[in-house]
């Protein structure tokens, strides 16, 4: 404990992030009270105020219709964020089960599961997404199921590359020699050793999901309005550049903070845990 | 040299049965389709007949075991099956859209290797000061950022405010009637002695290249960073220092190599993600590449176009990958992927 927090101290980047990410955490979750306009979160019309670039009232101006772009960017956050928890709580139980047992069961396991997952990894991540976006409803829901299909084989590979070095560990043979069933093995003294690496996998992914649902909604096939969502706003203003900048610029930078701020506590948990050894 | 053969017959054996998966995979994908495939796709205004028709030309009607065997025995023959949305086959539209966007990667590419590699290797010499923290901070926000962000900011910054670049599309409006030869305009302009067409395509290339190219640049620095330092712990890089050679030469011939080999599989995933990370950045720059063919379709349920797609992107993205471990395998004889042998 005092080595982390002393590699955390000599790591200013690290805390930064960690500051970055609770304040996005309760700027989210507390929007109904932070948000200058919180009824602007739906679908709004404001005909007098539209388009208007960043004053005193509106700090980061209006988009189309009138609506505060703070507001929304709040509100799009604690969308992204759930969304986020959501897909990971799916996908990471998934592939460390199926990791580990293609890593601690090998033969016929190993050899299906392992070429399933070779299978999901040969498709660029963005593309798989949008192609099964592409054959359901765009709806939030939906968004969530496609990333999340996505993205447990990368958890599937992790963990089976740690299990595959461990099984031959005596910690292992011990338990197996004193008649432990193979669920125990595999979850209570293999997964453990894995837990830093998930860990730091998951921190760092949290920042990813929100990028590849961003990515998605950009493109039109994700969160769809009225909902507000970081990608969809940058796509409506991309069309008003350069007149209009603070439509894209800003929805734009929301989405870099955020990702920016993961990545920051991600790196800094991985050199805490030694997770990369 | 042999072994590197049978090692790439034996990779791409196998890349070929993952072939088939994804096919198998992005097929079944797209016949979930919630309703009728055939009424989504032609619309509520579509008669009974034009339905049941594009129903028998999809054997939507068959097992779909028995569409998958049809779809694949037309697939060995080149035939991908018509679009819906552009009413001309698949492997004619991919075949003219597909040179834009892998130009545009290409180029990327290179920017990420030609920049990705030397900042890493600035920030592992530097380790602890300025340049070392200011690689990995500017590493950082290119990866943390989609592309689509990037280009959007790039745009305003050195092509609104600025003016040194285009806006949009791949070269001037004048030169719309060059001949195409390949594609790829850098090549087709050259080949055929036109500078002026030449230098405008290069023009338009640059910046939307680079903005695909940022996260890659960040990803690569990091990786290079992490591993030159690991290298530069090793005791022949101690008595290198030892016997007074300088760190330049130290640093070139004696970390940089060691440190190449693992973050060059790391790269290859990079570089292959770009055909995904293309839609963005294309969508933005107005590129008229695989992007927008790809999201018409997607936003169409066009079946055959989506599948034809995505099963290309996922056969270029597969032998890149079979090229990373070729290039792997020749940089260190040490690594065997022979079955039973140690990695």
């Amino acid at each position: 404990m005092r080595r982390a927090l002393s590699i955390l101290a000599s790591n200013p980047l690290t805390i930064a992030g960690t500051l970055l990410v609770a304040l996005i955490v309760l700027a989210a979750a507390l929007a109904d009270v932070i948000a200058p306009f919180p009824e602007h979160q739906g679908a709004v019309v404001d005909f007098v105020n539209f388009n208007k670039p960043p004053d005193a009232t509106y700090i980061m101006g209006t988009d189309l219709v009138g609506r505060d772009l703070f507001t929304r960017i709040l509100y799009a956050y604690r969308i992204s964020l759930i969304l986020g928890v959501a897909v990971l709580a799916i996908s990471v139980p998934v592939g460390v089960t199926l990791g580990l047992i293609a890593g601690y069961l090998g033969r016929r396991w190993e050899y299906i599961i392992m070429r399933v997952t070779d299978v999901f990894l040969s498709i660029p991540p963005l593309v798989l997404a949008l192609s099964i976006m592409g054959v359901l409803e765009p709806t939030l829901m939906n968004g969530m199921l496609a990333v999340t299909a996505m993205w447990w084989p990368w958890y599937t590979r992790l963990v089976y590359n740690i299990a595959r070095g461990e099984k031959v560990e005596g910690y292992v043979l011990a338990a197996e020699v004193i008649g432990a069933s193979r669920a125990h093995v595999m979850f209570r003294e293999i997964l453990p050793n894995c837990v830093p690496a998930i860990l730091t996998k998951m921190t760092l992914d949290m920042g990813f999901v929100i990028l590849i649902v961003s990515s998605l909604s950009f493109l039109g096939l994700g969160v769809q309005p009225p909902t507000p969502d970081l990608g969809s706003m940058v796509a409506e203003g991309a069309d008003y550049l350069p007149d209009s900048w603070w439509l894209s610029v800003f929805p734009g930078l929301a989405i870099l903070l955020a990702v920016f701020g993961f990545n920051l506590v991600g790196d800094g948990l991985r050199d805490i845990l030694g997770a990369d050894r | 040299m042999r072994n590197v053969l049978s090692q790439t017959l034996r990779r791409t054996g196998t890349s070929l049965l993952v072939l088939v998966g994804v096919s198998i995979l992005i097929f079944a994908i797209a016949r979930v389709i919630p309703g009728d495939p055939a009424r989504v796709a032609l619309g509520p205004n579509a008669t009974a007949e034009q339905v049941a028709s594009l129903r028998e030309e999809l054997r939507l009607d068959e097992p779909i075991v028995v569409q998958y065997l049809a779809y694949m025995r037309d697939l060995l023959r080149g035939d991908l099956g018509v679009s819906l949305y552009t009413n001309r086959p698949v492997a004619v539209d991919v075949a003219e859209f597909l040179p834009a966007t892998l130009e545009l990667i290409l180029v990327a590419g290179v920017m990420m290797v030609g920049l990705g590699l030397p900042l890493g290797i600035l920030a592992a010499r530097h380790r602890g000061r300025w340049p070392d923290h200011l690689v990995r901070v500017v590493s950082l926000l290119g990866v943390s950022a989609p592309g689509f962000v990037w280009a959007v900011v790039l745009m305003l910054a050195f092509s609104y405010y600025l003016g040194w670049f285009p806006v949009a599309g791949r070269i001037d409006e004048q030169y719309d009637d060059l001949r195409h030869i390949t594609g790829f305009l850098t090549a087709d302009t050259a080949f055929q002695g036109n500078w002026a067409a030449f230098g405008s395509a290069w023009h338009h290339l640059v910046l939307p290249a680079f903005a695909l190219a940022l996260s890659g640049i960040g990803q690569a620095a990091r990786l290079t960073r992490a591993n030159m330092i690991e290298t530069y712990e090793r005791p022949y890089i101690e008595m290198a220092e030892a016997y007074g050679f300088p760190a330049g030469r130290i640093a070139r011939r004696y970390a940089f190599k060691p440190s190449l080999i693992p973050s060059l599989t790391i790269i290859g995933l990079d570089f292959a993600a770009m055909l995904g990370n293309a839609f963005l950045v294309e969508a933005v720059f107005g590129w008229p590449g695989l992007s927008r063919y790809g999201v018409q379709v997607i936003l169409r349920k066009d079946l055959n176009a989506i599948v034809g797609t995505v099963l290309i992107i996922a056969a270029l993205f597969i032998l890149v990958n079979i090229v990373v471990d070729l290039l792997t395998t020749l940089l260190n004889p040490r690594i065997s992927h022979a079955p039973g042998g140690r990695a």
